[in-house]
């Protein structure tokens, strides 16, 4: 699958049971950290290891662990978002169902780090099967004292329970996330207050991708300066890359961060389908602004990539034949957004429906000469001006569609 | 009220609000017990739940109508999600579903008179490198082509 020496993806049909995760080291690293360093020290090592968020926005997890107020009375929550809805991505369904273990693990050092006593993972309810291995996985290393009351008799205590959405993609959003488990509309909340300090039923706390978290148990296993190696030195470890679309080998590619794009699409992923060149690229989830095939020699890490005007995001690979009409592909981005507002704020709400509505009509042959316009200026006022980054994430996808395969969408128009 | 449910359904609610923090917390759980034993959940049923967790039936009703895998009325035998985001439409989604439309005789949307088959055109089900990919109940399938699509019917009894 890639190469890379320790990957979270393991192969083989019954990787996901314990006693094979024992075989690989498993919850050694837990132990020994958990009977040998103090909680504050384990957040320190994660910092160190810069250990960046795998979930799309990048923030450095041992920061975020650190917002949480550490002399507090109220109990503290760590949440694990498991509900990758973004389009174009799909490697946590990988990592739960290959290796839940190491996801506990990872739970596990995370919450001995912080001090959280329960944890949750919020996880699509398409992902009822992953769901159930997740379960199932948590009763194993229950019973064999991994997770309880008593964890390796350190008197350290923890419970992980698993939370099934309900179909609604922006739960993938943090707020959203937490209002869901609270028995609610997934409807983000206003920042600040930030979670670290008012979270889950009002208490502090930490969210993180499945990804992120599968990470920690490496740190800790083969040390900072060996996580920090295998990527970049500000952005440590791997990123699992899903490539998917009009590629030869779509699939799951463990490799460093930094990785070129190209070398992603062509020596991975077996360059374009057959009898097809590319026409566009989503770097990162379908909320990432479109690359075209001139601008694909960009490293994989979130720098390198902001500074091409686009997004890592949750590293997400479409790509996109020339076959297939960008109006199409303007199409389902548009339908996405619209249909996944959760209409709380104006410009979303308003903008996404409007967007689509236009994009269907040039689509049907009826656009008008002010169409694309009309689209810059409805994306613009999303953008920036919604309490969560779902105004954004609708935005960015559709003006560099305008932008750069304008002259492709201004031809139905015209005719 | 006229709502129950059995005796294991039940237990499985009283187990599982008892592991929560809060007992609101366990209303999507609760209305995913609830819909897998009834098939979809009822006004009775809304009313249970809302008394069971100590909420309003109006939270129980925006719950229920904002999350677009829970249902106020009953679905088909078979649930069948076609997958038509971008990753699937490149893969021929399109086709599948119309496919699909033609096989049953139905919409997107709908359910077949017989009550076997709901049919559902969904936004990506996170299994892009298995495109055109669908989902019949809680089980994945794909890549799938019209004769996979034929060749899923027949176990489906």
């Amino acid at each position: 699958m890639s190469d890379v020496i320790a990957t979270l993806i393991p192969a083989g049909e019954n990787s996901f049971r314990l006693g094979a995760y024992l075989g690989r080291g498993g919850y050694e690293a837990a132990r020994k950290t958990i009977l040998t360093m103090k909680p504050r020290d384990v957040l320190e090592e994660v910092k160190k290891a810069n250990l960046r968020g795998r979930g799309g926005a990048g923030f450095p997890a041992g920061s975020k662990w650190a917002f949480v107020p550490q002399a507090d009375e109220r109990s503290k929550y760590l949440c694990v978002n498991a509900d990758e809805g973004e389009p174009g991505t799909f490697k946590d369904r990988a990592i739960m169902t290959q290796d839940p273990h190491l996801l506990l693990e990872g739970i596990l050092l995370t919450c001995y780090a912080v001090g959280i006593h329960t944890a949750f993972i919020y996880i699509r309810a398409e992902y009822e099967a992953i769901a159930q291995r997740l379960e199932a996985a948590i009763e194993e290393a229950r019973q064999k004292g991994f997770l309880g009351p008593d964890i390796f008799g350190s008197g350290f205590g923890l419970e992980v329970l698993v939370h099934r959405g309900a179909g609604a993609y922006i739960c993938g959003e943090e707020t959203a996330l937490l209002e869901s488990i609270e028995g609610k509309r997934g409807m983000p909340r206003l920042k600040p207050p930030f979670p670290a300090s008012v979270g889950l039923f009002g208490s502090p706390t930490v969210i993180n991708n499945v990804e992120t978290i599968a990470n920690v148990p490496l740190i800790f296993r083969y040390g900072a300066d060996w996580f920090v190696a295998r990527g970049l030195p500000r952005d440590g470890g791997t990123r699992i890359f899903g490539v998917s679309g009009a590629v030869r080998k779509p699939g799951l590619y463990e490799l460093p961060v930094g990785t070129p794009l190209r070398k992603i699409i062509y020596e991975w992923a077996g360059g374009p389908a057959e009898g097809q060149s590319i026409k566009a690229v989503v770097p990162g989830g379908l909320s990432a602004p479109f690359l075209t095939p001139e601008e694909i020699d960009v490293p994989m890490d979130y720098e390198s990539l902001a500074h091409a005007k686009s997004m890592l995001g949750s590293a997400g690979v479409i790509v996109i034949g020339d076959r297939t009409p960008i109006i199409d592909v303007l199409r389902i981005v548009a339908r996405f957004y619209a249909h996944e507002s959760c209409g709380q704020c104006t410009p979303c709400r308003i903008g996404t429906t409007w967007i689509s509505k236009i994009a269907d009509r040039i689509g049907a042959g009826a656009g008008t000469s002010g169409d694309l316009d009309l689209i810059r200026h409805l994306a613009e006022g999303m953008k920036g001006k919604t309490l969560c980054p779902m105004g954004d994430a609708a935005a960015f996808p559709v003006l560099s569609i305008v932008d750069k395969f304008g002259q492709e969408l201004g031809e139905p128009i015209s005719r | 009220m006229s709502f129950s449910l059995t005796a294991e359904g039940a237990k499985r609610v009283e187990e599982l609000v008892r592991r929560y923090p809060r007992k609101e917390a366990a209303l999507l759980p609760v209305l995913h017990i609830v819909q897998r034993e009834k098939g979809f959940i009822s006004s009775e049923a809304e009313e249970w739940v809302a008394a069971t967790l100590g909420v309003p039936a109006l939270q129980v009703r925006e719950v229920l109508s904002f999350y677009t895998l829970l249902r106020r009325k009953p679905a088909g035998k078979y649930v069948i999600q076609v997958c038509r985001n971008i990753s699937c439409h490149l893969a021929g989604a399109e086709d599948i579903l119309k496919y699909l439309e033609k096989k049953l005789g139905v919409r997107a949307g709908e359910t077949t008179p017989d009550g076997k088959y709901t049919l559902m055109a969904v936004e990506c089900l996170g299994n892009c490198d298995h495109a055109p990919c669908l989902m019949v109940n809680d089980e994945d399938y794909g890549p799938v082509s019209r004769d996979a699509v034929d060749g899923i019917f027949m176990g489906l009894t």
